[in-house]
Formats: C-alpha cells, sequence, structure tokens
C-alpha cells in the first residue's frame, strides 16, 4: 500500500508541473480567438442571383483578364511572372478555380473592395492603392453584374480539386512549398517588398503551429496575428481543409506509419510489463 | 601467468582470461541490494536505459544530420523526419527520451534527498549525481540547439549572453563560447562538437563513478536502517532468504526494476507516438531567424526554475542591476545542490518523515521549485512577476535556512 501511496505523489506532482508548463502556460500566452468562421459574417451575404452566361460577357469587359489568367478557357495570364511581380509586388493567381474555393459572399466583396475584403486595409488608402483595383461596375446594377461575374466563375470551376491544387491557386503566389519542391511564382525581392516582410515557407507549418491554429489563421490572419500583412484569402470550408490537409502530408508526412506502429510496439511494452511482473512476483514469494 | 588448460566451452574459455564468472559475482549475483525498498530505487535502472535510447537513437540520428546553419533543419526536419526511413522514430525518441530522463532525474534526486541518501559516506555519490545533472544539463541545451529552428537560436542567443554578466571577463567569454560575436555557424558547429562527443563522453566516465561510488557505502533503504551487509548476504546465501535483509542485484532487485521499467515504457512509447509536443516545442519547427524575435523565449521545462530565479529579481537594488542580481541568484541556484551534503548539519542517516523540520521543509522546497517551474514559462507581467520574486527568494532563503533547520533535528532528536 505505501507503494501506491508514494506512486499517487509521484503522479500528482508530475501531472500538476505538466499541467502548469503545457496547458496552462499555453493557454497564457496564447490568448482564444473566436473560431473560424466561413460565412464571412462581416461581409454580408449575396443578394442577387447569378447569371453565369451574362456574367461570361461581364467578365470579359470587366477587365480582369488584364492582369489575370484563366487558363482553363484558354486563357493564359497575360503577363510572365517576372513582369506581373514587378507591376503588382505579386503575380495575380490564375482564376480557373476562384469559383471553386473562395466563398461565394467573398469573391463578391472582394472583387467591389479588394483590399477590404482581404483585410489589408491598414496597409492600402487613397495615396497606396491596392493592386487589384476595385470593379465599379459597366453601367448597369453593380451588385448584379458582380452576382453574374461569381456565377461565371463558378461555373467554370472544377469540380474535383485536391489540396496542391488549391495550394497553387491560392498560396504559391506568395507561398513556398519546399518539401514538395513548391516555390513562389513572385520574385522574392518584389515580393518582400510589397508584403514588407518574406512571407515564410510553409512546409513545416503543421508541426510549428498546428491545425487548430492553421484553421484559424487562415481563415482570417488579423485574428492572430493583428497587423500583419497576409491577405485574409477567403477559402471556403472544403478549400481550406484540402490545404491544411496539403500543409500536413507535406510536413507531417510519416504520420500514418506513425500512428500505425505507435499501438504496437505500447502493445508489447504492455506485455513486456506483465511478464516482468509475473517474473518479479515468482522470484520474491520466496523472500516475503 | 595463470595456468591455462582446454576450456570446457565458450564461458570457461572466457573465464580463464578474463575472469568472467568471478565479474558477475561482483556486479551482479553478489551484489546486495537492502530488500526494503520501493519502486522510487528503480529510477536508476530507469535512467540508465533512457541513456541507452538516447545513445542509440542519437548514433543513427548523426548519420544524417547536418551540423551546417544553412543545412541543420532542412537535414532533421526533412531528411530524418521524411527521408530516412524511420528516421522520424529516431527523432522522437530521442526528443521525449531527453525531456523524460530530465523528469526521472529529478524523481531520482528528491528520492535521494527525502531519504538522506547523500551524507554518511555516501557523498560520493550525491557528488557524482549532481555532476551528471550539471552536464546533461549542457548535453540537454546544446542538443536542443542542433534543429536550429527558432527556439534554438534564441534560447542560445539568451543564455549564451548570460555569460556577459560575469564580472570583468564577461563579453570576452561570450564570444570565446559562441566563437563569433553572434550565434552563428561557428556556434552551432561547436556545441554539435560537444553534443556528440565531449559531453556523451564525460557522460558515460561520470555515471561509472557513479555506479562505482555506490558499491563502498551500499544502497540506502526505506528506513535508512544501518544493515551489515556481509553478515546479512551471508544469511540470504545460506538460505535464509526471508530473514535476511538484503538481496542481490541480479535477478532479484532486476527483476523489480524491470516491471517498474516495463511500465514507465508503456508511458514513455505513447509519448514518443502520441504526445511529444511538450518535449519537441512546436516553435522550434520553424526555422532560425534572426530578424524575428519570437514573442515568448523560454527554456525547455526542466531548466524552468533556475531560469525563473534568473528573472525573478527584476528590479535593482541600490546600484546593483536586477541582472547581476539575478544572475548572482542563477548561480546560485546552480550550486546549491551541489553542496547539500554539506548543508544538512542532521549526522543521522533518516527519511524525512522521522525529521520534523526538515519534512516540512522538503516539500516547501518541492512546491517552491513547481512554482518556480511554472511561472518560469509564463510571460512576466503583472502578478506572475511578483509571484516569481517571492518564489525566487523563497528558494534561497530555503538553503540559507537548512543548516539551521538540519542542526535543531539533530538537537531535537527524531522520531
Ligand atoms: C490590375 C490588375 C488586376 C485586375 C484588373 C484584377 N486583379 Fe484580381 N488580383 C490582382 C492581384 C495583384 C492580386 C493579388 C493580390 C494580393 O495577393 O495581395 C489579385 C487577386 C485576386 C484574387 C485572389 C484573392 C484571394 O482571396 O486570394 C481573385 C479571386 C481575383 N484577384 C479576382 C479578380 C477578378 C474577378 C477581377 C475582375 C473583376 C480581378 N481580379 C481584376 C490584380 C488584378
Ligand atoms: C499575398 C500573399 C500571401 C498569400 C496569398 C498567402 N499568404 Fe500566408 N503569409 C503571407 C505573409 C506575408 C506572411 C507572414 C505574416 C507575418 O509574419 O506577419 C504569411 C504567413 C503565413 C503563415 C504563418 C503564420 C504565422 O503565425 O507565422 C501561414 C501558416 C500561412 N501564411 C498560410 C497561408 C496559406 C495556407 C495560404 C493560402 C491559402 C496563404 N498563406 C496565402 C502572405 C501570404
Amino acid at each position: 500500500m505505501r507503494e501506491f501511496k508514494i506512486l499517487g505523489v509521484v503522479i500528482f506532482f508530475t501531472l500538476l508541473v505538466y499541467w502548469g508548463v503545457e496547458p496552462f502556460a499555453h493557454s497564457q500566452m496564447h490568448p482564444h480567438v473566436a473560431p473560424a468562421d466561413f460565412t464571412f459574417k462581416d461581409l454580408g451575404t449575396l443578394q442577387k442571383q447569378g447569371d453565369p452566361k451574362t456574367g461570361a460577357d461581364t467578365f470579359m469587359n470587366a477587365g480582369c483578364i488584364g492582369c489575370h489568367g484563366v487558363q482553363s478557357q484558354g486563357m493564359p495570364a497575360p503577363m510572365d511572372n517576372a513582369s506581373a511581380s514587378a507591376s503588382f509586388g505579386v503575380t495575380p493567381p490564375d482564376l480557373s478555380s476562384a469559383g471553386a474555393i473562395y466563398a461565394e459572399n467573398f469573391l463578391a466583396a472582394l472583387i467591389k473592395n479588394p483590399a477590404h475584403a482581404l483585410k489589408v486595409e491598414h496597409k492600402f488608402n487613397e495615396t497606396r492603392q491596392h493592386p487589384m483595383p476595385a470593379f465599379y461596375g459597366l453601367g448597369d446594377d453593380l451588385d448584379q453584374e458582380i452576382a453574374d461575374i461569381v456565377a461565371y466563375l463558378k461555373s467554370i470551376a472544377p469540380k474535383q480539386m485536391n489540396g496542391k491544387e488549391v495550394f497553387v491557386d491560392a498560396c504559391q503566389r506568395c507561398h513556398d512549398m519546399k518539401y514538395d519542391k513548391m516555390y513562389t511564382t513572385s520574385d522574392r525581392e518584389t515580393l518582400a517588398g510589397y508584403m514588407g516582410i518574406n512571407p515564410p515557407d510553409l512546409s513545416m507549418m503543421i508541426r510549428s503551429k498546428g491545425t487548430e491554429y492553421l484553421n484559424i489563421f487562415i481563415n482570417n490572419p488579423q485574428k492572430q496575428l493583428a497587423g500583419t500583412s497576409m491577405p485574409r484569402v477567403g477559402l471556403n470550408e472544403v478549400a481550406q481543409e484540402q490545404v491544411i490537409s496539403y500543409i500536413e502530408e507535406t510536413g507531417d508526412r510519416k504520420k500514418s506509419q506513425r500512428e500505425a506502429i505507435g499501438p504496437k510496439i505500447i502493445g508489447f511494452m504492455l506485455i513486456f510489463a506483465v511478464l516482468a511482473y509475473l517474473w518479479k512476483v515468482k522470484i520474491w514469494r520466496e523472500l516475503h | 601467468m595463470a595456468h591455462i588448460r582446454k576450456a570446457e566451452g565458450v564461458i570457461d574459455w572466457l573465464d580463464q582470461r578474463l575472469a568472467v564468472k568471478k565479474l558477475a559475482k561482483v556486479m551482479m549475483t553478489e551484489y546486495w541490494i537492502p530488500k526494503d525498498i520501493n519502486f522510487l530505487w528503480a529510477m536508476g535502472v530507469v535512467l540508465v536505459v533512457l541513456l541507452k535510447i538516447l545513445i542509440i537513437s542519437g548514433i543513427f540520428l548523426l548519420m544524417y544530420y547536418k551540423p551546417d546553419v544553412n543545412l541543420a533543419f532542412d537535414s532533421v526536419n526533412y531528411t530524418i523526419m521524411q527521408e530516412v526511413e524511420y528516421g522520424w522514430l529516431w527523432r522522437h525518441l530521442h526528443g521525449v527520451a531527453a525531456s523524460c530522463i530530465f523528469l526521472i532525474i529529478y524523481i531520482h534526486m528528491f528520492t535521494g534527498i527525502y531519504y538522506g541518501s547523500y551524507k554518511q559516506g555516501r557523498e560520493m555519490i550525491w557528488l557524482t549525481g549532481m555532476a551528471l545533472f550539471g552536464i546533461f544539463s549542457a548535453e540537454a541545451f546544446s542538443g536542443y540547439m542542433l534543429p536550429w529552428g527558432q527556439m534554438s537560436y534564441w534560447a542560445a542567443q539568451v543564455i549564451t549572453n548570460l555569460f556577459g554578466g560575469i564580472p570583468f571577463i564577461g563579453s570576452d567569454l561570450v564570444v570565446w563560447i559562441r566563437g563569433d560575436f553572434a550565434v552563428a555557424d561557428a556556434t552551432l558547429t561547436r556545441f554539435f562538437m560537444l553534443h556528440v562527443l565531449l559531453l556523451p563522453l564525460a557522460i558515460i566516465t561520470l555515471v561509472a563513478v557513479h555506479f562505482y561510488a555506490l558499491r563502498i557505502p551500499h544502497v540506502n533503504n526505506q528506513e535508512a536502517e544501518e544493515l551489515d551487509f556481509e553478515a546479512e548476504a551471508k544469511k540470504f546465501q545460506e538460505g535464509k532468504k526471508r530473514e535476511s535483509k538484503v538481496v542481490p542485484f541480479w535477478p532479484v532487485f532486476l527483476s523489480k526494476d524491470f516491471f517498474v521499467v516495463g511500465v514507465f515504457m508503456v508511458l514513455f512509447f505513447y509519448l514518443v507516438f502520441y504526445h511529444y509536443d511538450f518535449a519537441m516545442d512546436p516553435i522550434n519547427f520553424e526555422p532560425a531567424n534572426s530578424m524575428k524575435t519570437p514573442a515568448h523565449i523560454y527554456p525547455e521545462w526542466y531548466f524552468l526554475w533556475s531560469y525563473e530565479v534568473l528573472r525573478g529579481f527584476f528590479f535593482p537594488v541600490g546600484p546593483i542591476a536586477a541582472m547581476d542580481i539575478g544572475l548572482a541568484a542563477f548561480g546560485f541556484a546552480n550550486v546549491i545542490f551541489m553542496i547539500f551534503p554539506f548543508l544538512d548539519r542532521d549526522p543521522k542517516v533518516a527519511p524525512a518523515h522521522r525529521r520534523p523540520r526538515f519534512k516540512i521543509w522538503f516539500w516547501l522546497l518541492l512546491i517552491d521549485m513547481i512554482i518556480l517551474t511554472i511561472f518560469g514559462k509564463l510571460p512576466p507581467l503583472g502578478i506572475n512577476t511578483y509571484i516569481g520574486f517571492v518564489a525566487a527568494i523563497s528558494f534561497i532563503l530555503l538553503f540559507v535556512a537548512l543548516p539551521f533547520i538540519t542542526k535543531k533535528d539533530a538537537l531535537g532528536g527524531t522520531k
């Protein structure tokens, strides 16, 4: 019985230290923030019903393809990466998948006022304009035109995408994924100038930040890093899950192997402990 | 030269040349351990097992690790963690074992303090043990630097900077330790050398001395009873096993240790596979960046109590800067355990529960060190700084009081 009492004391103090330096300390260092919001409530909802056919024309006339390519529709990027970087600081992404990866109301808000939707208004203003201009409309009802563009983008978007494709379209203009040999499409120097900081390589983010943090951060960087220059990218829930699992596959490629052999080795040690116990009992029987 | 006969077998062949039978007796079957001990006496063997895991996993990691500021991070996080078969396993074993070994060292240390196993002939065991603690600390610190992550870099920056507080030679010393004016490639390569060569050599040597130091005064027991080991051993050998108060190291003592090791290993492997963040801090999976100071810089959990003694003194006293007071206190914290046997003025060996004042002192020390550990990690803001200060002062006062308390216990007699 005495041994159990001692064991209890050891376990108690060990757990106390663990609680203090892990869960408790982390709760103090990283205050809790609200969970990810995939409805993008602050941007309102899309009021108008868009028409993809009209949208196709509106899109062509809205000037988007002056900067963006739409590869799937046979429209290559108008500029090569180097000159696009030089003009905008960052390469404008290809829009083939925009309708699939971004939330609908986010896309609409982005077209209307990029700096606002992207939550980078602290960086851009009247004198320093965001490189993507706001769309002021072609003369008809602006909200209708935007709804049409969104409907068009959705109509051409692929039905199925994988995490890597989401990364290419949503993140690669700024970030590397070195461990998957993916590198930013922008020129590093102009990008650093544009962002004010080098966007970090995302290869090990799953281990350094963890899924929970990533989920909140990508959804709205300002919540975790107030004042950061990384835009709110506006991914919908599915696309964000995919990109996080891509980050995980790249940074923690051996997770499944780890989880597969874990129980085996722990089981082996359990059996070892039981056999050792039986042996001990046998040996000590004649001593007491 | 001894007369060599034709050997009857391998054992006999070896015995004629190496006296292996005698050796086995001395080391195993006739190495006598008191019977009245509990599982806390198995911590030594648990430590040996963890040390073996560290050495073996370390050898595998060493085959792929590249000590170069431009290559280190990727050699660990890409080559070892992703390319090499089971490289991740070696790394997890190494990281988790390093953290766990400190937990067990602390348990082992507090066991020694509780049962008074550091005096009356056992001083060398304590001294070599504390020397091991010191070298393990250096080993852990240098190892933490190797992946060259954010905390590798910034902890190295902060800790090497501490030496700058030493009067007169401080700033030169910092440069000498770093091998450069800032923490840089030269720092990494020399700490790599320390981690894989010099310190492990010192550890292995000291472990041998530590074990040897145990042989003469013998292992203590739960009631600190002074045993006549020869007489007790004789009883055991005559078959009066129940009556004898000692047991042989092999197989009796080890049979119990194997069980304790087995149970501990279940927990250990659970941590290795499923719960490793406490030992492999996520922030260190971010590459070192000298331009980006992390929001919170803190050492690994096992250094937090002494780190908090350093931070606790946050205000200057007269002409002495806060930093210098903290540094002096930090120095105090790091050597005071070493001279523990000489601070205890009670000549009798007895467990703490039979020493009325020392018993209170013991639990106060443990609680104070836990408070220091917890507050050592928290951001030093508001009330935290004051709690840290009180805990740091208490730590020092406890040790100042130790000689008086133990003296009083000695005069008052034990229960
Ligand atoms: C003058 C060039 C320009 C024009 C015209 C332009 N964009 Fe952009 N667009 C950019 C740049 C540059 C970015 C990247 C901005 C950044 O990441 O900071 C961008 C980003 C985007 C994004 C990605 C936003 C995100 O959440 O990551 C979408 C979607 C987009 N544009 C759609 C459009 C649409 C639709 C139009 C037409 C209405 C359009 N753009 C017109 C330059 C332009
Ligand atoms: C317009 C450029 C840009 C785009 C697009 C972008 N990021 Fe970032 N990202 C940044 C910058 C700049 C930082 C550095 C922020 C800082 O430290 O303030 C950053 C930081 C991060 C971080 C680290 C956060 C931290 O706490 O240190 C993660 C994770 C991240 N981005 C993920 C993503 C993902 C996933 C995507 C695509 C869905 C993405 N980013 C798209 C510019 C971008």
